[in-house]
């Protein structure tokens, strides 16, 4: 035996020549996540004048296979916020853990008034930015829904980045392309939000979804959806199906061109 | 007691010969000296109160709060040496959360006490340190509601393995209190500090154990209890502190918050009629007796 204690409980050198010290190297270069494994796609929110509706679908998918068919990705606060997640779903469960953990410990010091939905998008913001900047990234975008320390209708966006903007209406992923310009159609600017009835803010949001399922490959007909507003809180539900969908054209289709008109 | 002054009672951690750790004893000698705690195991849901003792006119009053909470649904409070509480209420936190990053899900209260007992009691091994002051009454409903795969992320399976067994159910409300030496068990009703006399009397009578009470009379015993156990120390004010947590679908929703002022308040006032009430019928007995003599 002798002072080094990497060499104990090894064969001993003078006995069976020396240990091959090239065993010992663990050391590869240190990887982190480069890509989404399990993944959730967009997630749609609207302001209206009393507070916000948002929604996502209830899919994992893993790659192009339709893996988890009941995954909750709208993940309420408390009574004031509720965040939607799409992208790497493992993230996600990370994340909403950390929310956990943040809602009990701020419960701790019961004197003040709680988080609102833009503290909490300020923190998720500093989460996300923190992990890019490690270059080890939670390969997310998030929408967080809710009301501002006014009690006014709150709407913002961080992705995994760490980027942060903000506008009446907000779409991740695929409804960034699809369900935006659907959406701005209810509230293009600010001004317009005090317009905005619920219903209508509601109808919306469905009539994209169906959009949205319509064309999205990675998509799900099985939502999500909540409403904040002061009075109701956080009104989620979490297994709603798309109603009215349009197939009967579907019957007159014949072929691709003039040529195939039977 | 006669091994006292010989010497046995000088440090932490040494028996006496007829085997008994005297520095503990004196633990709980502060413990009996700390404001009235009282906790009742009702049949949807735990009650917590808190009899403070207004030592100056220049406290705010609804300030420096006695019951503390840990998780969402675990309340804790504790009479004798008031730092020392707020350490055990600390290291419960860290308790708690440490079983929520290990296995995705809330500590159930017999766990957090087992956790808790088995911390206060390594206060009793060593020289180098001191028992605790505090005797802590810890209340919870542990969620009977169906916890969804790492929290409500996804549901799991339906079916097969892995899957769910139809109607069972666990969970419920469940009450412990913790002494200094450690020891710890399971209540229907628990008291500690000055009036736990009074108190462990009062709580006796109200056949706890075959859940019969609920939260709401819960709340109302309580704090008729406090006011009952008050009674020795008349000459001084008090403040009274409350807390529930109440079944999933009550008014706290599984989670442990302070009483709302205005049930409260309604508690309070009922307290302090039934206490003119036991008055006039004592001092009417009283009477009768001078009388006969």
């Amino acid at each position: 035996m002798n002072h080094l204690p990497q060499a104990w409980g090894r064969p001993r050198d003078d006995v069976y020549g020396p240990y091959d010290a090239s065993y010992l190297q663990s050391s590869h270069p240190q990887t982190h996540t480069q890509q989404p494994i399990v993944t959730g796609t967009s997630v749609l929110a609207v302001k209206f004048k009393d507070g916000v509706v948002i929604a996502a679908d209830n899919l994992a998918s893993y790659g192009s296979l339709a893996r988890f068919t009941d995954v909750k990705r709208l993940r309420p606060f408390n009574s004031r916020a509720i965040v939607g997640i799409g992208g790497d779903v493992s993230d996600m469960q990370y994340i909403d853990r950390l929310l956990n953990s943040l809602d009990i410990a701020e419960n701790y010091s019961s004197e003040g008034h709680g988080l609102n939905a833009r503290n909490l998008h300020t923190y998720l913001s500093k989460v996300m930015y923190k992990r890019r900047s490690d270059i080890n990234p939670l390969w997310n975008q998030m929408l967080v829904a809710g009301l501002d320390g006014d009690d006014k209708p709150f709407l913002s966006s961080v992705d995994l980045l760490g980027t942060t903007f903000s506008s009446p209406t907000l779409a991740t992923g695929f409804g960034a392309h699809l369900a935006q310009p659907l959406l701005r159609k209810v509230a293009d600017d600010e001004s317009q939000v005090s317009d905005v009835a619920r219903e209508k803010a509601v109808e919306a949001v469905k009539e994209c979804m169906k959009v949205l399922f319509y064309r999205d490959a990675r998509s799900l007909d099985k939502y999500s959806i909540a409403v904040v507003t002061k009075e109701g809180g956080v009104e989620l539900k979490e297994d709603e199906q798309l109603e009215n969908q349009s197939w009967q054209f579907a019957d007159t289709i014949r072929g691709y061109g003039r040529t195939q008109e039977v | 007691m006669t091994s006292i002054g010989t010497g046995y009672d000088l440090q932490n951690s040494v028996f006496s010969p007829d085997g008994r750790n005297f520095q503990v004893e004196y633990a709980v000698k502060a413990v009996e000296n700390g404001g009235t705690c009282v906790g009742i195991r009702c049949k949807d849901g735990v009650v917590l109160a808190v009899e403070k003792i207004i030592t100056s006119k220049l406290l705010k009053p609804g300030a420096n709060k006695r019951i503390a909470t840990v998780d969402h649904n675990i309340g804790v409070v504790s009479s004798g040496l008031v730092p020392d509480g707020r350490h055990f209420v600390s290291r419960a936190r860290d308790e708690a959360s440490s079983w929520r990053s290990t296995y995705k899900a809330p500590i159930t209260l017999a766990a957090l006490a087992g956790r808790l007992g088995g911390y206060v009691q390594a206060y009793t091994l060593y020289s180098s340190v001191r028992p605790f002051g505090v005797t802590a009454i810890v209340g919870a409903w542990d969620s009977e509601a169906e916890l969804g795969v790492d929290g409500q992320v996804g549901s799991g399976p339906s079916i097969g393995a892995g899957g769910k067994v139809a109607g069972t159910k666990a969970g419920g409300p469940s009450l412990y209190m913790i002494e200094p030496s450690g020891l710890y068990w399971g209540y229907y009703g628990a008291a500690t500090g000055k009036g736990r006399q009074a108190a462990k009397a009062e709580l006796e009578k109200l056949d706890l154990a075959s859940a019969n009470l609920s939260i709401e009379a819960g709340v109302k015993e309580a704090a008729r209890i406090i006011y009952v156990a008050h009674e020795d120390s008349k000459d001084k004010e008090f403040e009274l502190e409350m807390s529930w947590i109440s079944s999933t679908d009550g008014p706290t929703k599984g989670r442990h918050q302070e009483v709302p002022k205005d049930i409260l308040e309604e508690a309070e006032k009922a307290a302090k009629k039934a206490m003119e009430g036991e008055d006039e019928e004592e001092t009417t007995a009283t009477e009768g007796e001078t009388m006969q003599e």
